[in-house]
């Protein structure tokens, strides 16, 4: 009888309805539209917000230099070439600098997330005298910004030595400077780029397993090493994935530790802020200019090559948007 | 007796298997924080020679950061500055967050699409691609140029023009514009923070509002009474985070002057005690305004 009644009043029609509630579904209605259209526009704006830049340096990157002092071309070049782009990737040497950013944001990304994995599983699972000791340390990683020690790191390398062996060997110290090998030590030692916030984050997803599981394996006669890899590892993938793809891509984007440790491999990022010096010494070298290059063109110049730096970046995230959002969401990070 | 021996026995080797587990950490920490840590604190009291057979430390005491605050002309000037806009920075960032995130918690077409687009600043905005925008003074000019020649107004000039013209409250229309100006910048800054909200905001159970709602409560009020007390733990780390993710930016230009004294002209105990005193006012205000925000947490369980 009720489910009658209901059903008469939804199918009523909506004036009917309204006059019923007392102007009530009306004035609900027409704030949710209201609500709704603000919303859209809002969201909209700030997406274009976000998405301006990008679109500018696109349509930038097309354009000639004599578009770019024409005031009525805004954003559809008038003049269409792809010169910029030769240009730029002469200027950076692109294909070798690609495949060298390649291989080392992949090692070092693998390297620091392999590491990260084992202390952060550390961390989460096993409790030990000094435990929360070493937990403030990862946290004092977090904190302290690698320009701190950034100074006396570069004289560390300079002077390489473990407890005086190699100078007991060599007669003088290592200089690591210039070379691959710091960079690729400080990862395996987890003191690469944020680093502490992939180990607070791995603990934090290894914290909420189930205990059980883990007694399971113990019984059934896994060892601890083999538990780690059979039981815990499949299940931390999603976790694993995201941290990988952060460190890979802001391996790819790293200043820092690349013009520190890196300087002498040509890396895209190191490249790219050199880039207008290049352009100028170019125009005045080669061109025979020697006013330099004009402003405008060196904008577009490094407009072309930050979208070459990161358009293999926007491959990966189209391909791998999930695994970048979601995991943070399903880690719950909390203090 | 024989039963707590063992107990002791597996729980001394869980100990050691923990310890196996962080010991990367440890030494990584021993050989690449502490020591480098405690020898640029050093070096911030030396006056360091680097000649190739070696370099050379004479202590000097606190001269090198008399010089960072009484000599060098730029020093103040920019601690000052980028503290302030740090401040003011993530302060706006969690509010826009928290807003963003409030929004995207909703239902309708296209979140998924709009949370990408949110999420992309994270990728595209990190390390060397965000100097390189911000910080050429060439494109700075050849962006002021441009506009001044093509003579295109934007809407919010226009805005600005006739809210002063009209006169009322002029110094504080000032104040909002400048907020304006720079919306980009956290925009693009609040990627990761966002995702944080969200999370966290997907934790509160329906029911909670479900029940508020039957009480009579209204959305506002649920707002302020029920998802801040749930999410407010997330507060404290989107804050600590953004302040430590400001520091480590690379338009940072007091951190660009500690590297150009570091890596131009191999001013080492300059360089570390410059980035000694910035260090050690970040940690303060860290450390100050997460004991601040902790009162105020509200733990469920």
């Amino acid at each position: 009888m009720i489910k009658h009644k209901d059903e008469k009043i939804s199918k009523g029609n909506f004036w009917e309805r309204n006059r019923k509630s007392g102007g009530y579904l009306l004035r609900k209605t027409s704030f949710d539209a209201a609500y709704k259209v603000v919303r859209f526009f809002l969201l909209f704006g700030m997406c274009f917000l976000i998405l301006q830049p990008i679109l500018m340096k696109i349509s930038v990157s097309f354009m000639e230099e004599r578009d770019l002092y024409n005031p009525m071309v805004i954003s559809v070049p008038e003049h269409f070439t792809t010169d910029n782009y030769l240009l730029t990737s002469d200027f950076m040497s692109y294909q070798s600098s690609l495949i060298n950013t390649l291989l080392v944001s992949l090692t070092i990304a693998l390297l620091q997330i392999a590491v990260c994995t084992l202390v952060g599983y550390g961390f989460a699972r096993y409790n030990f005298p000094l435990k929360n000791l070493w937990f403030a340390c990862v946290i004092l990683v977090i904190v302290v910004p690698p320009q701190t020690i950034s100074t006396s790191l570069h004289l560390h390398f300079r002077y390489f030595d473990v407890l005086g062996i190699i100078k007991l060997i060599r007669g003088e110290e290592l200089n690591l400077r210039g070379s691959v090998l710091p960079y690729y030590l400080m990862s395996a030692g987890c003191m690469g780029l944020k680093n502490g916030l992939y180990i607070y984050m791995i603990r934090q997803f290894f914290r909420n397993i189930p205990k059980e599981l883990e007694e399971a394996a113990y019984v059934d006669g896994c060892g601890t090493f083999m538990t780690f890899v059979r039981i815990m590892l499949p299940d931390a993938k999603p976790i694993l994935t995201s941290c990988f793809l952060f460190s890979f891509v802001w391996q790819w984007t790293d200043g820092f530790y690349s013009k520190m440790f890196l300087g002498n491999l040509q890396l895209l990022s190191t490249q790219l802020s050199v880039l207008a010096d290049r352009m100028d010494v170019y125009v005045i070298n080669v061109l025979k200019n020697p006013g330099g290059a004009s402003v405008g063109y060196t904008n577009c110049i490094v407009s072309t090559g930050t979208l070459m730096v990161i358009v293999p970046l926007l491959i990966l995230y189209l391909f791998a948007q999930k695994g970048f959002v979601e995991s943070i969401s399903s880690s719950g990070i909390k203090m | 007796m024989k039963k707590r021996k063992k107990l002791v026995g597996l729980e001394r080797r869980k100990a050691i298997a923990g310890y196996l587990f962080i010991s990367p950490f440890i030494i990584g920490f021993l050989a690449f924080m502490i020591t480098p840590l405690f020898r640029s604190l050093y070096m911030s009291f030396c006056n360091v020679q680097v000649s190739p057979s070696g370099n050379t430390n004479t202590f000097t005491g606190l001269s090198n950061y008399m010089q960072a605050f009484t000599i060098d002309t730029e020093f103040n000037r920019l601690l000052t500055e980028e503290i302030s806009r740090m401040c003011i920075n993530s302060l706006a960032i969690m509010v826009f967050s928290f807003f963003v995130a409030l929004i995207l918690n909703q239902k309708f077409k296209g979140r998924a699409l709009v949370r990408a687009i949110f999420f992309l600043p994270v990728i595209l905005s990190s390390g060397v691609i965000l100097g390189v925008e911000t910080n050429n003074a060439l494109l700075a000019s050849v962006q002021t140029m441009v506009e001044e020649t093509t003579n295109t107004t934007s809407i919010t000039t226009a805005v600005e023009n006739i809210l002063i013209t009209s006169g009322i409250g002029v110094s504080a229309f000032r104040q909002v514009f400048k907020i304006v100006d720079t919306i980009y910048d956290v925009a693009i800054a609040s990627g990761i923070q966002i995702i944080i909200f969200l999370s966290g905001l997907q934790t509160i159970s329906v029911n909670m509002y479900e029940a508020a709602d039957i009480e009579g409560c209204t959305a506002w009020e649920s707002l302020w009474k029920i998802t801040f007390p749930m999410i407010s733990s997330l507060f404290l780390v989107n804050w600590v985070y953004t302040i430590v993710d400001f520091c480590m930016r690379s338009d940072n230009e007091l951190v660009e002057k500690i590297s150009e004294q570091m890596i131009g002209y191999i001013n080492y105990g300059f360089a570390s005690a410059m980035s000694w005193i910035y260090f050690v006012v970040v940690i303060a205000i860290i450390g100050i305004s997460s004991f601040i925000i902790s009162k105020g947490v509200y733990y469920y369980d």
